[in-house]
């Protein structure tokens, strides 16, 4: 009996202290919630690429989380080699780190994001409250499902849609916009903390008439949990959401693994990763791409964060700072 | 004294009080215990067992099941060397401080397990007090096991330790001076006296603190960094595969740990039955 339980317990230490992933490199790739079909798929597309043109292999592991949580975990230490986030802001955290040099933004093209998104409604079948437009969703008995604009970076995305929406109508200012978005937040049910927890709210649980989703987000989750059970809509106008990627210099350096995390960043550019971010419901950069499938994302007019608020920094102080424009409609100012 | 009791017939209030209150009993365990519980195996079986097996097999839930074992085999016998020896003090020896000493085992019980994370955060993250140092010397805590059993230590921390104070406490000690009087050494005593005595409590004891360390979410969810295959035990591996969709294989891993715990449960009422006359005899005030 002694001698069996040692041998169980034996075993059981080797098991346990295996390494299943052994002789190869391996890259760390933080990134936020929504990202993670689109990330599996290209993390086995590159992998194949490397394999073929270099004869290495390389496995990417993932690590995923709220964006602005995933910022701080790296400046905590968390050693991603390379970042994917929501916003630019959260990078620019790490940057002002250290860990990033802080043209970031120039080192890779357009802006250093390489698919794009935009906000859109996400409605239940047949749009029974006749949604069509940012107007509709003030209208009384509307519930609207978003998540916090202070712990998304998803959020914030919506949040500024919004107020460029009611900005750039006929007479609009930032009176009317901080008016219109305020009674917008005074008809959310639900305030989750994360993107998609407040998708699964919505979808999951049934609260609520009206999402304000990516439009990847929105895609994924008729495509995932029924295309029968919701629709989308697109407003008239909202916001283009260029969610940034970025090499962490500090830790790349550390790992050795620089030319590979750049590799794999640059893939996401190529014709295969094109293909791949607007399979997943991303918008491609590449014209080409973008032709082929031009049915899935309807143009609609759109501004970015650089024209309307003057880059993310500027946005982050006016907005969402403590005590910027959220809280004080939060506390009903 | 008990037998006489039982004899006598009971008045019908007191008959409908233990109807009333067996009923509720019952009830309750219905709707907050058995009902979640078959649920997760109904969804986890939802779309057939071949779905199921797919789901567990996958590298990375197989990769959350070694490292919640691998934490759990580290923190449990951690936690009854502690156990033990912070119960022994607390009942066998007079100190000063010794309120202050149970207060500090109680903490991890009265602090949030986020607010237990975010402690180690501050300590060893890069940012942290020893963070830099720790950098120097190339030594991973944060986002790594380390960090995880650390946490998992501290959330169990009181589970042994709170089953056997009370024990020890009624138990006093005089079976183990008349060992010491007839010419035990301190090991002999320990092991042929105090542990026989106590052994129902601290295999209780292990039982709540391995079923709490394969089961903690929230000081393991801030120290892991959710790093998949690498850093992600089975409560975070439950959640991410919710987040992601993939119902069928989140309450796959759930079964999984909902089986552990009865697995638990089983070991543990198989020796009450087995055991169960020593039990009654050794350990009057145990469970």
């Amino acid at each position: 009996m002694p001698k069996l339980l040692s041998i169980v317990l034996a075993s059981a230490v080797l098991w346990l202290g295996s390494n299943a992933f052994a002789g190869e490199v391996t890259l760390l790739n933080a990134s936020y919630d929504p990202t993670r079909e689109l990330y599996r798929q290209i993390n086995a597309a590159f992998a194949a690429e490397w394999k073929t043109q270099r004869g290495d292999s390389v496995n990417v592991r993932m690590s995923h989380g709220g964006s602005g949580k995933q910022a701080r975990s790296v400046v905590e230490g968390l050693p991603a080699d390379v970042v994917t986030l929501a916003l630019a802001y959260d990078i620019d955290a790490i940057a002002d780190r250290g860990l990033i040099a802080k043209d970031w933004q120039q080192r890779l093209p357009d802006r250093a994001s390489p698919y794009t998104s935009t906000i859109v409604f996400l409605v239940r079948k047949g749009n029974p409250k006749g949604i069509k437009d940012w107007a509709d969703l003030v209208r009384p008995g509307i519930q609207v499902v978003t998540p916090n604009p202070k712990s998304s970076g998803g959020a914030r995305w919506n949040f500024l849609a919004a107020w460029g929406y009611a900005l750039k109508q006929p007479g609009g200012t930032d009176v009317t916009a901080k008016a219109y978005v305020q009674t917008l937040y005074k008809h959310v049910s639900v305030l989750d903390t994360g993107a998609r927890g407040a998708t699964n709210t919505f979808v999951q649980r049934g609260i609520g008439d009206v999402l304000i989703a990516w439009e990847n987000e929105a895609l994924l989750a008729r495509q995932e949990l029924g295309k029968d059970k919701f629709e989308i809509v697109v407003p008239s106008i909202t916001i283009l959401a260029e969610p940034p990627v970025a090499v962490v210099d500090a830790n790349v350096d550390k790992h050795g693994t620089r030319a590979v995390a750049q590799a794999y960043l640059q893939f996401l550019y190529s014709p295969q990763g094109q293909e791949i971010a607007a399979k997943n419901y991303y918008r491609p950069r590449t014209p080409e791409v973008a032709a082929r499938y031009a049915s899935q994302f309807p143009a609609t007019r759109t501004f970015t964060i650089d024209e309307l608020f003057g880059g993310w920094r500027q946005a982050q102080a006016k907005f969402f700072s403590d005590g910027a424009i959220f809280d004080q409609l939060e506390a009903g100012g | 004294m008990t037998s006489r009791l039982r004899r006598r017939p009971l008045g019908w209030p007191r008959r409908l009080a233990r109807l009333v209150l067996i009923v509720l009993a019952l009830v309750f365990l219905l709707l907050f215990l058995v009902l979640p519980l078959t649920t997760v195996f109904i969804e986890a079986f939802r779309q057939g067992v071949g779905a199921f097996v797919e789901a567990i097999r996958q590298p990375e839930a197989l990769s959350a099941m070694r490292l919640t074992l691998l934490v759990a085999t580290i923190a449990v016998p951690l936690n009854v060397v502690f156990g033990v020896a912070a119960a022994w003090a607390m009942t066998r020896f007079q100190f000063r401080g010794k309120a202050f000493l149970g207060a500090l085992i109680d903490l991890p019980f009265s602090v949030s397990p986020v607010i237990s994370g975010l402690i180690y955060v501050l300590m060893f993250g890069a940012q942290g007090w020893f963070g830099p140092w720790l950098e120097r010397h190339d030594i991973k805590i944060i986002f790594a096991v380390p960090g995880l059993v650390l946490a998992t230590v501290f959330i169990t921390l009181p589970f042994v330790a709170r089953e056997l104070i009370p024990l020890m406490e009624s138990q006093g000690s005089e079976e183990e001076e008349a060992a010491r009087v007839l010419g035990a050494s301190g090991w002999q005593m320990f092991f042929r006296v105090t542990l026989p005595n106590i052994r129902w409590a601290l295999l209780y004891g292990v039982l709540l603190c391995n079923a709490r360390a394969m089961g903690e979410f929230g000081a393991v969810s801030v120290v892991s960094g959710h790093i998949r295959g690498l850093t992600t035990t089975m409560p975070l591996e439950v959640e991410m595969r919710y987040n992601e969709y993939d119902y069928v294989g989140a309450f796959a891993v759930a079964s999984l740990l909902a089986l552990l715990a009865l697995l638990t449960l089983g070991i543990k009422t198989l020796m009450e039955w087995r055991y169960g006359d020593e039990l009654a005899t050794h350990a009057p005030g145990g469970h």
